[in-house]
């Protein structure tokens, strides 16, 4: 007989193997959008909070996850839960390695910070040379959780994980 | 606050996000350069995926097995409650950005109170993500309006223009109902008439950087709450719900 831990365990393993489909080298623990798995009157849950309202790939994370938990148990469901609203806070820190191993400057500071909208106090280096000397081209960029920015030393713009 | 009452209030949220959604929507590929395309699509998205949140949520508090898309696609018109405001046409790019403007400052402090009220986590949840996405939006629109009205003789002729037209469909805003009384009364909602000396400071502060006329406080359009509309978002409908519609059953 499993036990319920011993489900859980298994489909840690499994969420663990699903990848953010815009950021393809994170996996969706290390987003931080996991929030947890359960057993439900028996049945195999987990849940997710999306990174923004409107991020279309997340009803393709939760697609991806139903499908890898449901290959150990064919009724396992995802369950979208909105509050508390997710937060770069919460991204691992191997996130942010990750990140910066990508080109993309991963959010500076806590989220509680506000400067980063007024360029004001806030400094991204750049993630390509390490430059602090960086510009905010546009406080929106290719994806919901990006803005666009350019550097002024080597000149390559790059995208900015915004801090929210 | 009764159960329709609860419905209802959820149910314009969902229809001020989609209704200025949908009009955003229709300058992806027309920005004036790349960079504000992709803001504005960007801003789209952020109300869409907020209306799409309410819609969920009105259709659970109704209980009548509406989902997100019945509630977008098979509402006629006069079922929308959306302010009169969101469904002005996009007009030029100044109309477009003063639009923002003056929703997003009022969408900040109504959502900053929805985030934190206690009578429904899922409006606060909702809320309290939509602040986030809200302080970008405001300050984007506010920055286009300064840097407009503070520019070129033209670009400033133009932008005041569009304040000065806009300006009257801002004071529905702040006139409660009472579905908004009654939530009020029940603290889901502000009281909306709290609401607006916050509002009147923020948004003339930016004008005035904008180097811009505040207009004077005057008669106001009223009626998108009760689902008296201008002709604008009939068209603005027909458009977005042809095709579910036409084909009810049809999916990605």
């Amino acid at each position: 007989m499993v036990t319920d831990q011993e489900r859980i365990a298994q489909a840690w393993v499994q969420v663990r193997s699903v990848n953010d489909p815009e950021l393809p080298y994170l996996t969706v623990e290390e987003m931080g959008m996991v929030r947890g798995v359960r057993v439900d009157q028996g049945q195999l849950v987990v849940t997710i909070t999306p990174t923004y309202s409107g991020c279309p790939a997340t009803d393709v994370i939760a697609e991806d996850i139903t499908t890898a938990v449901q290959a150990l148990e064919t009724d396992a469901r995802v369950e979208v839960v909105l509050s508390p609203a997710w937060t770069t806070d919460w991204l691992l820190p191997s996130a942010h390695e990750k990140m910066k191993a990508n080109g993309i400057a991963p959010p500076e500071g806590k989220s509680a910070d506000r400067a980063f909208l007024t360029g004001q106090g806030k400094v991204v280096p750049c993630p390509l040379c390490k430059s602090r000397q960086t510009t905010m081209v546009s406080a929106f960029g290719s994806t919901a959780c990006k803005a666009h920015f350019k550097c002024n030393d080597c000149l390559e713009p790059f995208e900015h994980f915004k801090c929210i | 606050m009764t159960k329709a009452q609860h419905f209802t209030a959820v149910l314009r949220l969902g229809d001020d996000a989609l209704v200025l959604g949908q009009r955003l929507s229709a300058w992806c590929g027309h920005g004036p350069i790349l960079e504000e395309d992709i803001a504005l699509s960007n801003i789209a998205l952020d109300l869409i995926g907020q209306a799409r949140n309410f819609f969920t949520l009105a259709g659970t508090l109704e209980n009548e097995g509406r989902d997100e898309d019945a509630l977008a696609y098979f509402r006629s018109d006069r079922e929308f409650q959306n302010h009169l405001l969101v469904e002005q046409p996009n007009g030029h790019f100044g109309d477009t950005v003063v639009r923002q403007m003056f929703f997003s400052a009022f969408a900040l402090d109504r959502y900053m109170f929805l985030a934190h009220q206690t009578v429904n986590s899922d409006v606060a949840g909702i809320a309290a993500k939509a602040v986030k996405e809200l302080h970008y939006h405001w300050e984007h629109a506010a920055q286009w309006v300064i840097r407009l009205g503070d520019g070129t003789p033209e670009s400033q002729h133009k932008v005041q223009d569009s304040v000065d037209h806009l300006w009257a469909f801002t004071g529905e805003f702040f006139v409660p109902d009472d579905v908004d009384t009654a939530c009020t009364e029940a603290g889901l909602m502000p009281d909306l008439r709290e609401l607006e000396s916050s509002w009147h400071e923020k948004v003339a502060a930016c004008l005035k950087r904008a180097t811009l006329r505040v207009p004077e406080k005057g008669w106001t359009h009223q009626g998108g709450k009760q689902g008296m509309h201008s002709e604008h978002l009939s068209y603005m409908l027909a458009e977005m719900q042809v095709l579910p519609r036409t084909y009810p059953d049809a999916k990605w």
